[in-house]
C-alpha cells in the first residue's frame, strides 16, 4: 500500500512533532490470547512480508506475551480485510496492515468502508516509488525518458504496475500529467512480476517499489531514473558499481512533479480503548529498535518516518484527501 | 556446466548435514499434512512457518521450507486417492482416476503410483534445474501476456476433447466455471462484478471451495445413495504392495517422460503446476491405448498428472531463484522468506550466493528421496483408513473438508458455499454434467482472461499480437490443433468408415 | 409418481430432473448477462471491458440450457433420477450436514462438529456412547491443537469458547 504523501508534502511532519507527548505512559492493558493480524492483501505480497517479518520478529524478541496470528484477507482489493476490521468493533486482538487501498479499494470499488471507521493506531514507514526502465534502453536519466515520451504518439510507452486504480495508476496519471502525454497503463498481479516483465521488455518502464525491483538492478537489468519523494534516499550502500539508492535523484529535480509515499500503517478496530492502542503503538515502537527491522528498512529503502496519535490521525486526513482529488482527475471513482 | 557439478557436489556436502536431513524430514512431515487438508495449501503451510525460520541459517531454512512445498504436493494425492477430495489443486487431475482405482480395491497401487510419478516428476525438473538453470530462465523472460494467454489457451484445448456427455451439457458445465471465476474484483478494470453488492462474494468462488464441494461433498451423497458403504471398503492391505506396483510402472515411461516435459514448461512459463496437471491428463487420455477406460480407474490417469504437477512445482523453483518472480503462489511466499534473510533472489543470486542456491538444489535431490520413502512406508496405513466404517468417516470427512473451505480464505461464507457446491456436483453428476471442464474453467478462466486482456492493452486493441512472433504463433498454432484435434478425429473415422462399405 | 418400469421402487424421474438442472443453469446464465450489463459489455478501445467475457458466457450458458431443456423434455418419462428411499438416504446426510453448516457462524466450528459427528455415529451408525464420544471429542480436539496451536491458523470460534476463554 502506498500512501501518497503527495503532491506538496513538507506541512504534515511539522504537526507531528508536538503529538507524541499524548501518550499515556503506562500501557495497563495487555492482549490475554492470540492476537490477529489482518492482511488485506495476498500471500507474498509487500504488506504480507512485512506483516510476517513483523511476526517472526515479535515472536523472535518475546515482544508480545501472546502469539501473533497473520491471516490474509484479500478479497475485493483488501476490501474484505478492512470491512472484518470495521466489523470486529471494540475487539482489542485484531490489527490491520495497510496498503493504499486503505484509500483506493473505497473509492474505485465502492465498497463502504474508510479509514475513519477503524482506529488508527501508527504508521510503521513509507514506501517509496522509483521510476524504471530496461538497462538496455537509452534512457540514462528522467529527462532523456520524458523527451522520448513527449516525442511518440500518445499511448506509444508502456507502463506497468500492480493492480487497476491503484497506487502505481495513480502515479502513473499523475506522471501522464507532468508530461502531457497518455502512456499505455498494464496491471499485473504483483510487484515481482511487473519487474520481470520490464526485464523480459514486455514494458517499457515501471513504478515498482525499490524492494521490488532491487534485485534486478543489481544484476543490471533495470535502471532506476528518479524516486518519487521529496529529497534523495538516505541509504548509501553499493548497489551496482558505485551507484546505490542515494544516487538516484528525485523525479522533481528531473524535471517531473510527482511525488508520492505508500503507507504501511497500523489500525485496529473501532470502539478500542485509549490503553489498548497505546500496548500497540509501544509494541511497534519496541519492535523498531530491534536489527532485523533496521535491515527491512534498508534492503526496502523505507522512509523511515513514524507517526501515532494524533499527528498520524491528519496525516491520514491529508493523504486521503490528496487520493481523492487524483482518482477523481483520473476517473477513478466507482459509478454507483 | 562442469562448474555446476563441483558447485552440486558442495551443495550436497551442506544439504547432508544430519540437522539438514532431519529438517528435511520434518518438514516433508508438515507438509504432507497440510497437503492432506484441503484449503490448506502449500503456500499457506510454508507462509505460516515462515517466522518460525528467522533463528536458523538461511539454508537450512529453506530446507525446511522447500521441504514442506515437497510434503504437501505429496499429500494432495492422499486424499484425492481415497476419498475424492482434492487436497490441493494439483491433484484435481489424480481424483479422476485415483479414486475410482480406490474404489476397485487399488487404493494402494493407485497411492504407489502417485507418489512414485511425484518423485519421477520433481527428480526430472531438478535436474534440469542442475544442468540448463540460466539457460532456461533467459527463456522464460520471452513470457510476456499474450505468451502466456496462448499457454492457458493450449491447456485448455489439450485437456477440453470430446467426451461422452452431451456437448451442449459440457459448454454449460464449463461456462458456469467461466462465469463463476469471474466474480469479484477485475483486475484488468478494478470494478467489482457479478457481486450485486454482496460483501460475502467479494472473493469470488475460489477454486477449492468448488472442487472441496463438487468432488468431496458430491461423493459422500453418492455414496449415501447407494447405501451406507465405501466402495473401496474391500481393499486387502499387503505390504508388498508397493513392489508389486512398482514392477508394472516401467511400461508408462512414455506418458511419464510427456508428463515430465509438459510440467517443467508449464513451471517455467509459468502456468503452475495445477494447469500442467490438468493438461498432462488430457495428453495421456489421447495419446494413451487405454485412453477410453480414462476416468474408470486406469493407472496411467494418476500417472501423467502427479508427474506433470511435480515437475512443474518444482521447476517453478527456477524463476524464483532466477529471476526474483515466482512460478507458484508457495514460491511467492518462499520469495519473501529469501528476502526476510537477507537473501536478494535475482540474476545475481547464482553468483553471489553460489554456496546456498547450489545448497538448495541438493536438498532437492535428497529432501525428494527422503520424501519418497517416508511417504511409501504410509501407503499401507492411508489405504486402510477405507476399512474405517463410513457411519465414522463420513462426519469426519465432512468436518474436513468445512475446515479446509474455511482455512482457504479464513470465510465462514466459504463453508455454506462448499455445502452448496456438494448439492450441485452431486445433482450435476447424477443428470449427466461433466465436472473437470467446470473446475478447469474456474483454475484457468480468470488467469487466462487476465492475460487475453493485458495482451489486448498493450496492442492497443489488435487480436494480432497473439500471431505478432514465433513463439507465441507456435503455442497458438499447437493449441488450435489440439482443440481441434477431436473433430478431426471424427472426420477421419467418418471418412474410414464411408471408404470401406460393408 | 410414477412407477418404474421394474417396479422397484417410486421417484422423481430423469426427466424432471433434467428439466429442473436445465431451467437453473438458465437462470443463473440470465443472472450472469444481467450482472455483466452492470458493469459494462462493450469492446473499449483498449480490449474488452470487465462484462464483456461474463457476458457471452451468460449468453452461451443460456443458449446450451435451452438446448439441454430441449432434449430434457424428450427423456422418457419413466425412467427415475432415484427412488424415494435412496433419496432419503441422501437427505439423511444433507440434511444434519445443512445444520452443521448453518451452526458454524453462530457457535464457531468445534462445537457444531462435535454434535455432527456424535449424531451421525448414534443415528446412523448405532455406535456405543463411549466410541462415538471419543471419536466426536478426538477429531475436534486434534484440529485444534494442530491447527490452531501449532500451525497457529485460527477457526471459526462461537461463546463456549469465548466463555472458555481460547
Amino acid at each position: 500500500m502506498k500512501h501518497f504523501h503527495a503532491l506538496g508534502l513538507g506541512a504534515v511532519a511539522a504537526l507531528g512533532m508536538t503529538a507524541l507527548s499524548m501518550l499515556p505512559a503506562s500501557a495497563a492493558w495487555e492482549p490475554t490470547k492470540p492476537v490477529e493480524f489482518i492482511v488485506p492483501a495476498g500471500t507474498g505480497g509487500g504488506a504480507d512480508q512485512m506483516a510476517r517479518t513483523l511476526q517472526g520478529i515479535i515472536a523472535k524478541h518475546s515482544l508480545m506475551s501472546t502469539q501473533l496470528v497473520v491471516i490474509n484477507k484479500s478479497g475485493g482489493a483488501g476490501g474484505e480485510g478492512f470491512l472484518d476490521v470495521k466489523n470486529a468493533k471494540g475487539n482489542p486482538h485484531k490489527i490491520v496492515i495497510t496498503l493504499s487501498n486503505l484509500f483506493t479499494t473505497p473509492l474505485a470499488t465502492g465498497i463502504p468502508f474508510n479509514w475513519k471507521d477503524m482506529t488508527p493506531v501508527a504508521m510503521l514507514a513509507l514506501d517509496e516509488f522509483v521510476l524504471w526502465v530496461n538497462a538496455s534502453e537509452p534512457y540514462k536519466t528522467a529527462g532523456d525518458y520524458v523527451a522520448a515520451i513527449k516525442a511518440a504518439p500518445d499511448g506509444t510507452f508502456k507502463m506497468g504496475g500492480t493492480g487497476s486504480k491503484s497506487e502505481d495508476q495513480i502515479i502513473t496519471v499523475a506522471f501522464e500529467k507532468a508530461v502531457g502525454k497518455k502512456m499505455t497503463y498494464i496491471p499485473y498481479k504483483g510487484g515481482g512480476e511487473v519487474a520481470v516483465q520490464l526485464v523480459g521488455g514486455h514494458i517499457n518502464s515501471s513504478v515498482n517499489n525499490p524492494i521490488e525491483a532491487v534485485s534486478q538492478w543489481r544484476g543490471d537489468k533495470v535502471r532506476p531514473l528518479c524516486v518519487f519523494d521529496s529529497k534523495t534516499l538516505p541509504y548509501t550502500d553499493k548497489i551496482l558499481g558505485d551507484l546505490s539508492w542515494s544516487s538516484v535523484p528525485t523525479c522533481v529535480s528531473s524535471g517531473v512533479d510527482v511525488e508520492y509515499l505508500m503507507l504501511r500503517g497500523i489500525f485496529m478496530p473501532p470502539g478500542v480503548t485509549d490503553e489498548q492502542v497505546a500496548y500497540f503503538v509501544e509494541l511497534f515502537k519496541k519492535v523498531r529498535e530491534t536489527p532485523e527491522w533496521k535491515q527491512l528498512m534498508k534492503d526496502g529503502a523505507f522512509n523511515q518516518t513514524f507517526m501515532a496519535g494524533a499527528e498520524f490521525k491528519t496525516w491520514l486526513e491529508a493523504a486521503e484527501a490528496t487520493h481523492k482529488g487524483l482518482m477523481q482527475e483520473a476517473g477513478f471513482i466507482a459509478g454507483n | 556446466m562442469f562448474e555446476n557439478f563441483i558447485n552440486l557436489y558442495h551443495g550436497f556436502h551442506i544439504a547432508a548435514d544430519p540437522f539438514n536431513i532431519l529438517l528435511m524430514a520434518v518438514g516433508i512431515l508438515l507438509g504432507v499434512i497440510i497437503g492432506v487438508l484441503p484449503g490448506l495449501g502449500g503456500a499457506n503451510g510454508v507462509a505460516i512457518l515462515l517466522p518460525l525460520t528467522f533463528s536458523m541459517s538461511p539454508t537450512s531454512a529453506i530446507i525446511l521450507l522447500t521441504c514442506i512445498y515437497w510434503g504437501a504436493l505429496f499429500g494432495g494425492a492422499i486424499t484425492s486417492v481415497l476419498f475424492n477430495i482434492p487436497g490441493e489443486p494439483w491433484s484435481v487431475a489424480t481424483t479422476f482416476d485415483g479414486h475410482p482405482m480406490a474404489r476397485n480395491g487399488k487404493a494402494g497401487e493407485a497411492l504407489t503410483a502417485a507418489f512414485t510419478s511425484s518423485f519421477v516428476g520433481a527428480f526430472v525438473a531438478v535436474i534440469m534445474i542442475t544442468l540448463i538453470a540460466p539457460l532456461v530462465a533467459q527463456f522464460a523472460l520471452q513470457f510476456g501476456p499474450a505468451e502466456k494467454f496462448a499457454v492457458y489457451f493450449l491447456a485448455f484445448a489439450s485437456f477440453v476433447g470430446m467426451s461422452k456427455e452431451p456437448p451442449a451439457k459440457t459448454i454449460v458445465s464449463m461456462m458456469i466455471g467461466f462465469a463463476l471465476a469471474a466474480v469479484g474484483l477485475d483486475m484488468v478494470t478494478g470494478q467489482l462484478r457479478l457481486t450485486f453488492g454482496s460483501t460475502e462474494l467479494l472473493n469470488g468462488f475460489d477454486f477449492l471451495i468448488a472442487v472441496i464441494g463438487l468432488f468431496g461433498i458430491g461423493e459422500i451423497l453418492l455414496t449415501m445413495e447407494e447405501g451406507l458403504e465405501f466402495r473401496g471398503k474391500a481393499a486387502k492391505i499387503d505390504p508388498r504392495i508397493v513392489w508389486k506396483t512398482w514392477k508394472t510402472l516401467p511400461k508408462y515411461w512414455a506418458t511419464s517422460l510427456r508428463s515430465c516435459i509438459i510440467g517443467c514448461w508449464m513451471g517455467i512459463t509459468p502456468a503452475g503446476a495445477t494447469p500442467a496437471s490438468f493438461m498432462a491428463y488430457g495428453v495421456a487420455k489421447r495419446i494413451s491405448k487405454n485412453g477410453k477406460n480414462f476416468g474408470n480407474g486406469e493407472i496411467e490417469g494418476v500417472i501423467a498428472p502427479e508427474t506433470a504437477a511435480h515437475a512443474a512445482g518444482t521447476s517453478a523453483m527456477l524463476p524464483m531463484l532466477a529471476l526474483g518472480v515466482p512460478g507458484s503462489p508457495t514460491a511467492a511466499v518462499l520469495l519473501g522468506g529469501l528476502l526476510i534473510w537477507g537473501l536478494q533472489p535475482g540474476p545475481m543470486l547464482f553468483v553471489e550466493q553460489s554456496e546456498f542456491v547450489w545448497g538448495l538444489i541438493a536438498s532437492m535431490y535428497l529432501g525428494n528421496v527422503v520424501g519418497l520413502i517416508l511417504v511409501l512406508t504410509t501407503v499401507p496405513l492411508f489405504a486402510s483408513i477405507l476399512r474405517i466404517p463410513f457411519s465414522i468417516i463420513a462426519p469426519v470427512i465432512l468436518v474436513i473438508c468445512a475446515i479446509g473451505a474455511y482455512t482457504v480464505n479464513n470465510n465462514v461464507f466459504d463453508v455454506i458455499m462448499m455445502l452448496v457446491f456438494g448439492v450441485l456436483g452431486y445433482v450435476l453428476k447424477k443428470t449427466n454434467y461433466p465436472l473437470a471442464p467446470l473446475v478447469l474453467a474456474i483454475v484457468l478462466g480468470d488467469s487466462a482472461e487476465e492475460a487475453f486482456r493485458q495482451s489486448l492493452l498493450s496492442s492497443g486493441g489488435s487480436l494480432g499480437i497473439f500471431f505478432s512472433n514465433g513463439l507465441v504463433s507456435t503455442i497458438m498454432g499447437i493449441g488450435i490443433i489440439a482443440g481441434i484435434w477431436p473433430l478431426l478425429q471424427i472426420a477421419l473415422n467418418r471418412f474410414r468408415r464411408v471408404a470401406q462399405p460393408a | 409418481m410414477q412407477q418404474a418400469p421394474h417396479g422397484a421402487g417410486s421417484g422423481p424421474t430423469q426427466r424432471n430432473a433434467e428439466i429442473g438442472v436445465a431451467v437453473l443453469t438458465l437462470l443463473f446464465g440470465l443472472i450472469v448477462i444481467y450482472g455483466s450489463t452492470l458493469v459494462g459489455i462493450g469492446w473499449g478501445s483498449d480490449g474488452p471491458q470487465a462484462g464483456f467475457f461474463p457476458f457471452y458466457v451468460g449468453l452461451i450458458i443460456c443458449g446450451c440450457s435451452i438446448i439441454n431443456l430441449l432434449h430434457g423434455l424428450r427423456e422418457n418419462p419413466t425412467e427415475l433420477f432415484s427412488e424415494w428411499s435412496q433419496l432419503g438416504q441422501v437427505l439423511r446426510v444433507l440434511i444434519p450436514t445443512a445444520i452443521y453448516v448453518a451452526l458454524v457462524p453462530f457457535l464457531g466450528i468445534y462445537v457444531p462438529s462435535v454434535i455432527l459427528i456424535s449424531v451421525f455415529m448414534k443415528w446412523l451408525g448405532k455406535y456405543g456412547t463411549p466410541l462415538t464420544l471419543a471419536v466426536a471429542l478426538g477429531v475436534p480436539a486434534f484440529f485444534y491443537i494442530t491447527l490452531e496451536r501449532w500451525f497457529l491458523i485460527p477457526l471459526p470460534k462461537g461463546p463456549l469458547e469465548a466463555w472458555l476463554g481460547l
